[in-house]
């Protein structure tokens, strides 16, 4: 390769270092070598060009294989050591300050980074207290009716899902497990409405796996599709306590913000009764993160003023709502409130929606 | 407080009883409640436009009451009760100084000042929509479930001028369900365009000897809730019940575009008579104002409660006009005048008008009550 070529190399607009040939600097005053008066005019011309432009050095350039692999993993190990010092330096540095050190960063995560939602509710509005003061949970919530639910599945279920309706039903209190029958959903919602249930829960299962809930309120919606996951039987749970007793559990309904989360959370708190029986120290848990909602049901014990144990007691599953429709169950001519929808929603990482 | 009122570009009705006006220039909500308390017996079930100038607005409440608002004292006014049928309001209309109401139960009323004279229509049962033919204010049209599209002239209540006839049966030789959604009148021609709740957007053609609709299109899988025609009525705008919008064309009953940005279904749906502009809402609480041409998502507007019913004003200057210079104006016939004057030097088919006229400035006052006759007739 010539000086000729190597110009020509150097004349582009992003000035490139070539790292295995040593320093670009060489390179630029090659040409100026050649006796050739139009080179010499182009490297005046070039000259602030190069502070313009510092060598920008990236590996992914390099077209030998065995050569780029060689310096990413030389370019990993300097990075990483750089990394190791610094933080071997702030660690000094706090502990020289002592007491005065200032407070640590809080990490970054793309909850703490959530997009401000502006349905995110208020409780000092006027307009949403009443909307929900009066919307279709309100019975439950004035004390007017007792919850009364039933668990049914998809037709034909399978081990699992029949060994997790059941265990659901330990959790949530005055509930009844049916066998479906081949039922169409639409002709068991009047007749769970004339005997006076508030609530059903349908479990799909595909493949003998749970993979759905659908939570329908009684008597006029709305209704509820979850997708459902690593859902977890008592028997597969580690360290598990005894056998939940029949005492009515506390429930727990975290961080449902949005006015779309309040209805969730309503619909939720509207399966369990009033007054929970603190005695039998049982508490079911709606944890909501990232949209995703983690079920679990515990056992607490105060050990002391200080510490508190828990102890799981199963079932665990997660849910993701997909939509909410007004009313009951009508997949084909219900109105939805809500639907998630994936292309037109899912643009951010940081967007949440409950 | 009045001012602001009447600068307000949407109105909507929402269930929980609350009418909103929203401005849009300056991005803020105003509630204007009937009551002193929020009742949800009195939400709002369906709206219209109280005169021709936009300064009132027509109520029809979940109790069967029909409330008119004036934009320009921002508050109600009148409220009389309308009872009669069952179920809620479908749809309202205003006819000189008289109302029309129809409920779902199908009993058309036409209210008079003097309550002896009303007319009544039985239209039958299950109707989802009432609507006024906005060329011909005696002209209503009305469609529900399993009830096909009527055209009712109200001088002469006992037999409706047109009666759509159901689509012939299908390939398997059964009936075809019938479920007129919403309903349209075109202008400049007799044709009605309907959406159902299968699907289907239909129009009719009463000028033809065919009943049957001379055109269908089929858009998405869920029922289509309400509709609006474009600007130029070449094309119809159907919102469905999973909140998915479309354009569809009319003349060759092709899907132009989707308008995105919605999570719940579509209420109701108004497009701007000349701006490229449409507003909707629905159950997701928001107010969405796109633009037509650009499919772009203009306004989104969080209004809090479940939204039943808007209304867009006509007014042209969109955003550029100024509320605080009609603020020091006291008197309301002046400003009504003012917004004549703005409506004039806009609209494009006002210039053949003025030609006509020997004189090209005129006093204003004189000007008015034959403008008014002329929007009468329509575009």
């Amino acid at each position: 390769m010539g000086p000729r070529h190597r110009r020509l190399l150097c004349t582009g607009a992003v000035w490139r270092w070539c790292p295995w040939r040593g320093p670009g600097r060489k390179m630029a005053a090659e040409p100026g070598s050649v006796a050739n008066g139009a080179g010499g005019m182009a490297d005046s011309v070039r000259a602030p060009e190069e502070a313009l432009f510092p060598p920008a050095f990236s590996v992914s350039e390099i077209k030998n294989k065995q050569r780029r692999h060689f310096m990413f993993l030389r370019w990993k190990q300097q990075r990483r050591k750089e990394k190791l010092a610094n933080k071997k330096k702030r660690k000094k540095e706090r502990e020289a300050l002592g007491d005065k050190a200032p407070p640590k960063p809080i990490p970054k995560t793309i909850e703490n980074q959530r997009v401000y939602d502006e349905t995110t509710v208020d409780p000092t509005d006027e307009e949403i207290t009443f909307d929900e003061a009066t919307d279709e949970f309100a019975p439950y919530f004035n004390r007017q009716i007792v919850p009364k639910i039933l668990i049914t599945t998809s037709d034909r279920p399978r081990g699992r899902s029949v060994r997790f309706c059941e265990q659901l039903s330990t959790v949530i209190p005055n509930s009844h497990v049916y066998y479906r029958r081949g039922l169409a959903l639409k002709r068991i919602i009047p007749q769970c409405i004339s005997r006076d249930f508030t609530d059903l829960i349908v479990i799909n299962e595909d493949r003998k796996i749970p993979n759905g809930l659908v939570l329908s309120h009684l008597p006029d919606g709305p209704t509820a599709h979850f997708r459902m996951s690593s859902v977890r039987l008592r028997k597969e749970i580690k360290r598990k306590g005894k056998e939940p007793t029949e005492h009515q559990p506390e429930v727990i309904l975290n961080n449902f913000t949005t006015r779309l989360g309040h209805s969730i959370g309503r619909m939720f708190a509207s399966l369990f009764p009033h007054d929970p029986q603190f005695i039998g120290r049982q508490v079911a848990t709606f944890h909501n993160q990232r949209d995703y909602i983690f079920f679990r049901f515990h056992r607490y014990i105060f050990k002391s003023e200080k510490k508190v144990g828990i102890q799981e007691l199963g079932p665990r599953f997660t849910l993701k709502l997909r939509s909410l429709q007004k009313g009951t169950f009508d997949s084909k001519f219900g109105e939805y409130e809500w639907i998630h929808k994936r292309r037109e929603m899912d643009t951010s990482r940081r967007k949440f929606h409950l | 407080m009045a001012a602001s009122a009447r600068w307000n570009h949407v109105w909507v009705g929402s269930e929980t009883g609350i009418l909103k006006g929203v401005n849009l220039r300056r991005r803020q909500a105003t509630n204007y409640l009937p009551a002193a308390a929020l009742r949800r017996d009195q939400g709002v079930c369906a709206m219209c436009w109280g005169d021709l100038a936009e300064s009132e607005i027509l109520v029809g409440c979940l109790d069967r009451s029909v409330k008119l608002f004036s934009a320009e004292k921002g508050k109600f006014t009148e409220s009389r009760q309308c009872p009669g049928g069952e179920g809620p309001f479908c749809g309202l209309a205003v006819h000189d100084s008289s109302i029309i109401t129809c409920v779902e139960s199908g009993l058309l009323k036409v209210w008079q000042d003097a309550s002896s004279e009303n007319v009544e229509i039985q239209v039958g049962g299950g109707v989802c929509r009432m609507r006024q033919n906005p060329a011909w204010p005696l002209c209503v049209g009305t469609g529900g479930k399993e009830n096909a599209l009527k055209v009712w002239d109200l001088h002469r209540p006992e037999e409706p001028i047109f009666r759509a006839k159901n689509v012939r049966n299908d390939w398997l030789n059964l009936r075809v369900p019938v479920w007129e959604c919403d309903l349209q009148f075109l202008p400049d021609s007799e044709k009605i365009v309907t959406c159902t709740g299968h699907h289907q957007v239909r129009l009719y053609d009463p000028s033809s000897p065919q009943r049957r609709p001379v055109l269908e299109v089929t858009y998405g899988e869920h029922p289509l809730t309400a509709l609006s025609l474009t600007p130029g009525a070449n094309s119809v705008i159907v919102g469905s019940s999973r909140g998915d919008m479309a354009v569809i064309d009319l003349r060759q009953g092709r899907l132009v575009k989707c308008l995105k940005g919605f999570a719940g279904s579509v209420r109701s749906i108004h497009c701007h008579p000349t701006l490229p502009l449409v507003a909707s809402c629905g159950l997701d609480r928001f107010l969405r104002v796109h633009h037509i041409e650009e499919k772009r998502l203009v306004h989104k507007v969080y209004l809090k409660s479940r939204l039943n019913c808007l209304l867009l004003t006509s007014c042209e200057k969109w955003e550029d006009e100024e509320p605080e210079l009609a603020a020091p104006q006291a008197d309301v016939k002046e400003e009504e005048d003012d917004l004549w004057d703005v409506m004039e030097t806009v609209a494009t088919k006002a210039v053949p008008k003025r030609r006509v006229h020997p004189t090209g400035q005129e006093p204003q006052l004189d000007k008015r009550p034959k403008k008014q006759k002329r929007t009468s007739a329509g575009p």
